[in-house]
């Protein structure tokens, strides 16, 4: 069974944005970028099933400009066998990514495509269920465990309040959540030797879909400001402060003792 | 203009995210419908009527919706689409599971999470982790957005109702997909993403039974909710689908209690948008304080119930 896994180069997690003084968007010069932490854990889902004999190979898929490459280079560093990059320098909506892996996906016949549930830049929550529909395949969205034996697969997801199980025949997509797996860290020899695996580069046109953005950002402004803190001595301090809101003040003005 | 919701409900009735959507939809402007889909869920489509400003309520009842599987639903919506200008579910797992499969069966863009409209065509949402607010505008014909539910107020409910349920005739059964288990978590407290006041702790707790012993009492006392932060989560704390942050829980109560939680950005996408903001912390450089209004540093081990029976 082949794996697509997808992999999208992001703000390193623990960068602090900073927007554009024309507040056209964050600024993403000269900062530190890398993999989307949810592509780590899909990356490392699909690596565990080559490793348990169930998947015979597993492909990264990035769309978007020549540096993501490099994230492809630590999927192949993490276990992936062979890895595709669609380049392109537009700006990139997930609609337009769902097309590109849908082409990609009807030339690799994978029987399963693992992606993150959400990239921690835009936080849309969206290209895995649309693949999923483009491809009019079954979704496990939010998966925190997954099952594959006798062509089908078994998902536990996250959901308010909960969680559920499902299963879905394969082909299908999954989106990968939190508690998944822990990704390993990707170690210096199986750096080196991804340097050797097969990186093949193609493009939008080829794939004959138009990635043409269908939402204008009109402007990116930062949230407002809150109040700076008020650090209180004690807890007496701090009740007086809140003893105005109506859910404290309800209790404070019960009779005591019951 | 006409404006589809996905109701939010659980068969027998109406889950309240529902509410808020519809205050959203009355700030684009336009004749709101609300879509029930689901099995046996007649009770939930009534309860859809009374909701002020509903006009009309789809009910789409069938086995197959049991579960409310993406694929089904999906399938469902796209052939009611065509009468509306914008469908809007909540930024709940279940909308963020069917719409963005309806969007791309439509081939139209997903506006995720939207906190603000500006317009029936613009809207506002966070992106990076709430860092940066974006405004951004649709070109499609039908607008297809999820709603962050605690940025909206809720529709009032109650009114007796003026309209009954529109039967529909329901989509094919995909047959993709098949729930096989589920398992809610059992509280008789409210629900994270509704309640007025929540608590949320984090490692500092250090253990399970900390984390139950000092909270719980505290949050009997408001009727608050009990959230976490990831590493309470990881540390096995308290169960998933408590996390509040980026990927989990997005809360905004009258109150928020952070108790031994550090502050990572991505716990504070969660909750920076609550009213008030309580941190107790025994590091004082903690980044929590940095968007909490009130700042208590010390023994959270002795502090949480001083608190509890000050209160």
């Amino acid at each position: 069974m082949k794996v697509l896994v997808t992999v999208k180069r992001v703000i390193d997690y623990n960068v602090r944005v900073r927007i554009k003084a024309d507040g056209s968007g964050v600024d993403l010069g000269n900062v530190k970028m890398a993999m989307n932490p949810f592509d780590e854990i899909a990356v490392e889902e699909a690596v565990r099933l080559r490793e348990a004999g169930i998947a015979t190979e597993v492909v990264a898929v990035s769309c978007g400009v020549l540096a993501c490459q490099d994230t492809l280079r630590t999927a192949l560093a993490l276990g992936a066998d062979r890895a595709i990059l669609i380049q392109t320098d537009v700006d990139l909506q997930p609609l337009a990514v769902a097309k590109l892996l849908q082409a990609v996906a009807l030339k690799e016949v994978p029987q399963l495509v693992i992606l993150g549930k959400q990239a921690i830049d835009d936080d849309a929550n969206q290209t895995g269920q649309m693949l999923a529909a483009l491809l009019a395949w079954p979704q496990a969205t939010f998966a925190s465990t997954l099952r594959v034996a006798d062509g089908k697969l078994q998902a536990t997801r996250e959901i308010d309040g909960g969680q559920e199980t499902l299963e879905v025949a394969l082909p299908a997509v999954v989106t990968a959540d939190l508690r998944l797996n822990e990704p390993r860290y990707a170690t210096l020899p199986n750096i080196m030797k991804a340097k050797k695996k097969p990186l093949e580069v193609s493009t939008p046109a080829e794939l004959g879909v138009d990635v043409t953005p269908r939402l204008t950002t009109l402007k990116v402004v930062e949230p407002l400001k809150r109040q700076a803190v008020v650090m209180v001595a004690d807890v007496a301090e701090l009740v007086a402060h809140i003893a105005h809101i109506p859910q404290v003040a309800t209790l404070r003005n019960e009779p005591r003792g019951n | 203009m006409a404006i589809l919701i996905l109701a939010e409900h659980d068969d027998g009735g109406l889950k309240s995210e529902t509410l808020n959507v519809v205050t959203a939809a009355g700030k684009i402007g336009g004749e709101i419908h609300v879509l029930v889909a689901g099995s046996a869920c007649s009770a939930a489509a009534r309860a859809a009527c009374q909701i002020a400003g509903v006009v009309k309520v789809l009910l789409a009842d069938a086995t197959h919706y049991a579960g409310q599987g993406a694929e089904n639903t999906a399938a469902l919506m796209h052939s009611l689409a065509s009468a509306y200008t914008h469908i809007l579910a909540p930024a709940s797992s279940h909308g963020k599971d069917v719409l963005p499969r309806l969007a791309a069966l439509l081939d139209v863009a997903q506006i995720s999470d939207i906190v603000a409209v500006a317009s029936p065509d613009t809207f506002v949402r966070p992106i990076y982790a709430g860092n940066a607010l974006a405004t951004v505008q649709s070109a499609d014909a039908i607008k297809l957005v999820t709603v962050r539910v605690s940025a909206f107020e809720a529709a009032e409910q109650g009114r007796s109702a003026a309209v009954e349920p529109t039967s529909i005739a329901c989509g094919p059964d995909l047959g993709l997909s098949r729930r096989i288990g589920r398992e809610m978590s059992q509280s008789t407290r409210p629900e994270l993403g509704a309640a007025k006041v929540v608590i949320a702790g984090g490692r500092g707790l250090a253990s399970a039974e900390n984390f139950h012993n000092l909270l719980e009492p505290l949050a009997d006392k408001l009727g608050a909710a009990i959230g976490a932060s990831r590493a309470a989560i990881d540390a096995g704390f308290v169960a998933n689908d408590c996390q509040i942050g980026q990927t989990g829980k997005i809360v905004a109560p009258q109150l928020f209690i952070a108790i031994g939680i550090s502050g990572a950005i991505q716990h504070v996408a969660g909750m920076r948008e609550s009213k008030v903001i309580v941190a107790i912390n025994k590091d004082p450089d903690a980044p929590i304080f940095q968007v909490a209004d009130f700042g208590l540093v010390g023994d959270l081990f002795k502090l949480v119930p001083e608190l509890t029976a000050a209160l």
